[in-house]
């Protein structure tokens, strides 16, 4: 499956707006999303990829890789730890 | 002291899409009660309702902006819209503090409420969608207007059941008398035609059946009548500071003279004498009106037995003697009981009766009633001079809104 792809997919839906126009490097801010539609996205991407994205990285998803690449490591199973504890801001954390 | 006026008018309803085709169909006696299209009512032992005809969202808002925007919210929007272009009003960015919107609604996002749960134990969704708690909250339409128009002033929204509009504009009032606004929206706004809604409505057992003839079943003061009929709709005045109208010489539809309330603080559904008696009173005083000064009261008139008769003992109880002469007619018979906007499209008429001369009549009234023996102008409009109005909210939990008006010269 091309996360990618179906994650364009759906920003441009949610956002009314026209798939050409967002690339795996969009940033949330280019594309006029804010908190609430972020929400709004991760709902429709939580539909569709029957799945849950735990909070505390669903609220540092500022960029359509950002989300790409967390969406797949949940959808890998890979543990994502290291995401949550980047997310919460902690001094030891990495990607 | 600073008088009020209403400068602006806008509705969004079953009887009309805007203020004009609204009032000309009242003057009409036309009723606006069908069967219900918003939802399959086949299952429900009530199938009629007041409905927004061929109301299609995306004519009037991009998609974008409709993802926020509950029914209620939607109508709101479109009748402030034109509110604020008859007015004529543009605000500079310093005024927009001394402007405000307070808006009444009982239900609120009844509709958003009635799928998100119908998907979450029908259909076992596991979650509701993000955007269910700024749409149905009850001040949704409040804070969306104040978007839209850049109303930076006092603003809240008001919930009293069918008074709701009646205290938001009967508060918006006071907020310019009392020198916290210059300007401000009020009204109210409703689409409470759900399933859910419709079906919580028929167990109470008020609503008047009628399936036969939609368009003849809200019947008020009419010795046949067999209940109320619930609609849905906005409606938005502009008051504002006389001496603000005049400046910028706007056209001046009514002076808002006077605003009773009060509690009747005795039963959750039926209405006392005493509570009503008492909020007509504190409204005449309000605007030192004489009740031989009233020429026309828009009646609550729900259609009920109880509110009818109730209300016309009301009417003789503060009115004595000029009861028998004053005009009363219940405008619901036409535009439904839209519950929260209800005061706020039945002021509107009545300022509308009072700019144009035209008493809009009580439609379907077919037999006079013992205990309904006032002068309910019974299906034909009545051209005659208004100089004072009352508009009566009824609501019920028994708290109570009446708003006075006069023409403006």
């Amino acid at each position: 499956m091309d996360v990618s792809k179906k994650v364009i997919e759906i920003i441009a839906r949610e956002q009314h707006l026209d798939v050409a126009k967002i690339t795996p490097d969009s940033t949330f801010a280019e594309l006029g999303i804010d908190s609430l539609d972020g929400v709004n996205i991760l709902f429709a991407l939580e539909e569709e990829f029957k799945l849950d994205i735990p909070d505390t990285i669903a609220q540092n998803m500022k960029s359509v890789r950002q989300v790409v690449d967390s969406l797949t490591r949940v959808i890998e199973g890979k543990d994502v730890s290291d995401l949550v504890a980047m997310a919460k801001g902690e001094p030891n954390a990495t990607a | 002291m600073r008088r009020v006026v209403v400068t602006g008018i806008g509705v969004f309803a079953s009887t009309g899409k805007n203020a004009n085709q609204f009032f000309d169909t009242l003057v009409k006696g036309r009723s606006a009660v069908r069967r219900i299209e918003q939802f399959d009512p086949s299952q429900l032992s009530v199938q009629i309702a007041a409905e927004i005809p061929d109301y299609d969202p995306l004519a009037f808002f991009p998609a974008k902006r409709l993802d926020l925007l509950d029914r209620f919210s939607q109508i709101a929007l479109l009748a402030a819209k034109e509110a604020m272009e008859s007015s004529g009003l543009e605000l500079k960015d310093e005024e927009r503090p001394r402007f405000g919107v307070v808006t009444g609604t009982g239900m609120a996002g009844a509709t958003t409420f009635d799928t998100g749960y119908f998907n979450l134990y029908a259909k076992q969704a596991t979650r509701l969608h993000p955007f269910t708690i700024p749409k149905v909250m009850h001040n949704a339409a409040t804070s969306q207007i104040c978007m839209e128009l850049g109303a930076q002033g006092p603003s809240f929204t008001t919930a009293t059941a069918c008074s709701s509009s009646g205290h938001a504009i009967g508060e918006a009032f006071h907020l310019i008398k009392n020198d916290m606004a210059d300007v401000m929206m009020a009204g109210g706004s409703e689409a409470p035609i759900t399933f859910g809604m419709v079906r919580s409505w028929e167990s109470v057992r008020v609503l008047a059946t009628g399936n036969g003839d939609p368009s003849k079943a809200c019947r008020p003061f009419s010795a046949d009548r067999e209940g109320l009929v619930l609609g849905e709709g906005a409606a938005m005045l502009i008051l504002e500071e006389l001496d603000h109208a005049r400046n910028r010489g706007a056209k001046i539809y009514a002076e808002v003279s006077g605003f009773g309330l009060s509690s009747d603080a005795s039963h959750i559904t039926v209405p006392s004498i005493d509570g009503p008696a008492r909020a007509v009173r504190m409204a005449l005083a309000e605007g030192k009106v004489n009740p031989e000064d009233v020429d026309y009261i828009n009646a609550h008139g729900t259609g009920t037995r109880v509110n009818d008769v109730t209300e016309t003992q009301v009417i003789k109880e503060v009115f004595k003697d000029h009861a028998c002469k004053v005009a009363i007619s219940s405008t619901k018979s036409m535009h439904g009981h839209a519950m929260g906007s209800t005061a706020a499209l039945e002021l509107t008429a009545t300022v509308q009766a009072i700019d144009r001369g035209v008493i809009p009549p009580t439609a379907n009234y077919t037999q006079p009633d013992p205990e309904c023996d006032l002068d309910y102008v019974p299906n034909q409009a009545r051209e005659k001079t208004v100089r004072n109005a009352i508009s009566n909210s009824f609501a019920f939990g028994g708290l109570n809104a009446v708003l006075l008006v006069r023409k403006f010269e």
